[in-house]
């Protein structure tokens, strides 16, 4: 594929998205008269990047698609949410349409045609009612060509006069955005913007374009190839190109059937080069002449224009330094185009992983530094070291993108299912401008995707249940993202009716999950929903219920170092929160070791560091300022060689709201981690979250903090229950 | 009527603002004999914000007051370039950027 097509692809996607928000956003608020004007904005400017890249099935498609827009936005039809449904189908038939030229097959198949033709049925329905309005542009008359009269003008360039219609900028296209753009055909030699069109400023509205263009353009392109820059809006502009080397006469024609005064077009003319003063004098007379036998107006006519040309270059003179300085920037003004690049993902990647590697660099640096303890050498490490670390923020807030992109595409989701299961749910997203990983970004979207829809399909009760409990008939679904110490929380919440904690139990009896008379807690019943092929649902539903759920998405989201957890109230609704790291590559890591190991805690969840007293050394928990702490032993839980140290240190860490302690020898203090992930073998490993390297070239071990706590709250529960029941 | 008024332009000169640009500027230009016109924060233009700039410059010959651009966010020049209406608009302060740059 073309890289005219790619981009086009690319772009497409993006207003194709922004279409559908715009619909959803009209079915809320059909009055909105800028939603309506960006959705067609956004379809108008589809159909003409398909007519540029002659994709015409998906141009015809979406000029149906826009005509019945065009009427909705002239408020000649009115939204219903039947039309905005099938605006919708249409969305999708596009997205469908879009994977064909991608995958680069000339035309739809017979099924997707026969759909794309129903869809267009439907949309005739909308627009039927009238005949098309005339348009309010003049059409493009060409220029015949006069085979006399007048010499050839000595230019070898083109003159391209182009006159924009007063939609066009409401159409979404920027006139100058198209003139850029002839650019890069080849060179304008001049070029001379006309806003005479304009009408006094009370009346000018600023939606609308007056703006004309005047270009000599140096170039080897064809005259169709001129052309087809204009083809976006070649409906809603006044185009003439008149090739190099033109009579005379022709120019002379030009003038005239431009709508601008003949002198000033004559002067303007002048002033980009196409003319000279004597070739346009002489033109004009000749033409009067002609026209007119009589002759009386010739004689003032040469005057007028002889006093604008000296007028002309008096001013010229004042202003040789503005020219000068003009002719450099012409050139750079192509790159600055855009503010946005597209860089390819796995360049990214190619760059975190170098940082990556300087990291490590820079550690061994820093460490032979320390040991040859020169002050000179120790200050440009430290230097160095602290320029590493911008770069590695830097590079790491490359890949960082918002998650509202990814929530937003969950509107569409809660609206075809709230109307396919006949409940009436919203969606409120909080925190949609959370930063987070690319690649975290992309592999969140199916797992919230699958808790929207159990939250829809089995949280949220039918609106008759929902009044009878007293609660609003709209039920609602929250997404919220926000920060929280060195990770992201993503939590689905609906206001349904919780999970039944009854039903699971028996449930997972049935299934021999659990032994009758087994003593369990309520947050263990529902956390037995992530069992593999657990389902609660009485029927299972095209959205949900099928059990093979839950059990995936905490599995993928364990993929992504990241846990979820499900905490509930009956009848009052259900929250699932996902914790993630920010980052996959790059940690601040806190130093430890135990005997002559060295292990790594990430720092975001390092609260404090204390001495463990003696008189604690027989139990594993400490009393933390009247608060009790559980704690592990690193020596005991690895299993390390050696004696303890006479005085062993205490981390404090805290994640997800509990907090433990680690018992270790040493503290190193903070570290630069590049985290290496742990091969498949040590897969199962509880504990152990990855490995790095250390400066001196030794491995350390990642410390995966949420096991160790986790299993540190378990042991706790485990001797309260013991004590209970003792 | 306070002699000289500076207006500065913070957001984008695109066609989403034209038009409260439009009333801000006429509202501006109504005060003062003399509008400074501050688009150094103008990160984007486009023609309807272009067209805006021509609107209000012809508007201040027409009630024969003066408009000068004093500072330029590079995009703006450029645009203003491109146009080739640095000429028409004819500030003498855009010359000294443009040297200064």
């Amino acid at each position: 594929m073309d890289e005219l097509s790619s981009v086009f692809i690319q772009e497409a996607r993006e207003l194709l998205e922004a279409m559908e928000t715009g619909l959803l956003q009209l079915e809320q608020h059909p009055e909105q008269q800028d939603n309506i004007n960006a959705i067609f904005r956004a379809a108008h400017t589809i159909k003409g990047g398909a007519g540029v890249i002659s994709c015409h099935f998906i141009e015809g498609f979406m000029h149906k698609v826009e005509n019945v827009l065009d009427r909705l936005r002239n408020s000649e039809i009115l939204v219903s949410p039947d039309l905005s449904g099938l605006l919708l189908q249409c969305c999708d038939h596009l997205a469908a349409l879009m994977d064909l030229l991608e995958a680069g097959q000339p035309g739809p198949d017979d099924e997707r045609r026969r759909q794309g033709e129903g869809l267009q049925q439907q949309l005739l329905v909308y627009c039927a009612a009238t005949a098309p309005a005339a348009t309010d542009v003049v059409a493009t008359e060409e220029t015949d060509l006069q085979a006399s009269g007048g010499g050839v003008v000595l230019t070898d360039s083109w003159h391209i006069s182009v006159r924009f219609g007063l939609d066009v900028l409401r159409g979404g296209m920027d006139p100058l955005a198209f003139i850029r753009y002839l650019g890069s055909l080849g060179e304008i030699i001049a070029l001379e913007t006309l806003a005479d069109a304009m009408p006094p400023a009370s009346e000018m509205d600023p939606e609308s374009c007056y703006l004309g263009f005047e270009v000599r353009l140096q170039t080897r392109a064809s005259k169709a190839d001129i052309e087809r820059v204009f083809d976006f809006c070649h409906d809603d502009c006044e185009l003439r190109i008149l090739p190099p080397n033109s009579k005379l006469s022709e120019y002379i024609q030009l003038i005239r059937a431009l709508p601008e005064d003949e002198l000033r077009l004559g002067e303007i003319l002048v002033r980009c080069g196409a003319l000279t003063q004597t070739e346009l004098e002489q033109g004009l007379l000749a033409q009067q002449q002609g026209r007119a036998p009589e002759s009386a107006g010739a004689e003032p006519l040469a005057a007028p224009i002889g006093s604008i040309l000296v007028e002309h270059k008096v001013v010229s003179k004042d202003l040789v330094e503005a020219a000068v300085s003009r002719q450099s920037q012409i050139s750079e003004k192509k790159s600055v185009e855009s503010r946005l690049i597209r860089v390819q993902a796995d360049k990214l990647d190619q760059l975190i992983d170098l940082v990556g590697e300087l990291v490590i660099a820079g550690a061994s640096a820093n460490l032979l530094a320390k040991r040859s303890a020169q002050s000179a050498l120790l200050e440009s490490t430290s230097v160095l070291s602290r320029l590493v670390e911008n770069i590695r923020d830097s590079a790491l807030q490359l890949r960082m993108v918002q998650i509202g992109e990814t929530f937003q595409r969950f509107n569409r989701v809660v609206r075809d299912a709230s109307r396919d299961l006949g409940k009436e749910i919203e969606l409120v997203i909080n925190g949609a401008d959370t930063e987070l990983d690319k690649s975290v970004v992309e592999k969140i979207g199916d797992p919230l995707m699958h808790l929207l829809r159990n939250c829809m399909d089995h949280g949220i009760e039918p609106g008759e249940v929902r009044l009878a409990r007293g609660k609003p008939r709209r039920g609602r679904v929250e997404l919220n993202a926000f920060h929280d110490s060195g990770s992201i929380v993503i939590q689905v919440r609906d206001d349904g009716g919780g999970l039944p904690r009854e039903k699971i139990r028996s449930k997972a009896l049935d299934k021999g999950l659990i032994q009758p008379g087994q003593a369990l807690s309520d947050q263990e019943i529902i956390d037995l929903i992530w069992e593999p092929g657990f389902s609660t649902a009485d029927q299972v539903s095209n959205l949900s219920g099928r059990g093979v759920g839950m059990d995936v998405v905490r599995r993928n989201i364990q993929e992504l170092r990241g846990n979820c957890e499900v905490s509930s109230v009956e009848g009052g609704g259900t929250l699932f929160s996902i914790r993630l790291p920010l980052t996959l590559a790059i940690i601040d890591g806190f130093l430890v070791t135990v005997g002559r190991s060295s292990y790594v805690i990430p720092l975001d969840m390092v609260i404090e560091c204390i001495e463990l007293k003696q008189d604690s050394a027989e139990r594993d928990v400490l009393n933390l300022r009247g608060e009790v702490l559980p704690f592990v032993r690193l020596r005991e839980l690895f299993a390390c060689s050696g004696a303890p140290q006479a005085r062993e240190n205490v981390v404090v860490v805290q994640y997800a709201g509990r907090k433990a302690g680690i018992v270790v020898d040493h503290l190193l203090g903070e570290f630069q981690t590049v985290i290496k992930p742990l091969s498949r073998i040590f897969r199962h490993l509880r504990g152990i979250g990855g490995s790095t390297i250390l400066g001196s070239g030794e491995v350390a071990l990642i410390l995966d903090v949420q096991a160790l706590v986790q299993r540190n709250a378990r042991n706790a529960e485990r001797s309260l229950n013991a004590l209970a029941s003792a | 009527m306070p002699p000289c008024k500076r207006l500065a332009l913070s957001a984008d000169l695109t066609i989403y603002q034209a038009t409260a640009h439009k009333q801000q500027m006429l509202a501006a230009l109504a005060e003062t004999d003399l509008l400074e016109l501050d688009l150094a924060q103008v990160a984007e233009i486009d023609s309807a914000g272009l067209q805006l700039l021509l609107m209000i410059k012809r508007e201040s010959d027409r009630q024969g007051k003066r408009l000068s651009i004093v500072a330029h966010s590079p995009e703006v020049r450029q645009t203003i370039d491109f146009c080739h209406l640095a000429t028409y608009f004819g500030d003498p302060v855009m010359i000294t950027a443009q040297e200064q740059a």
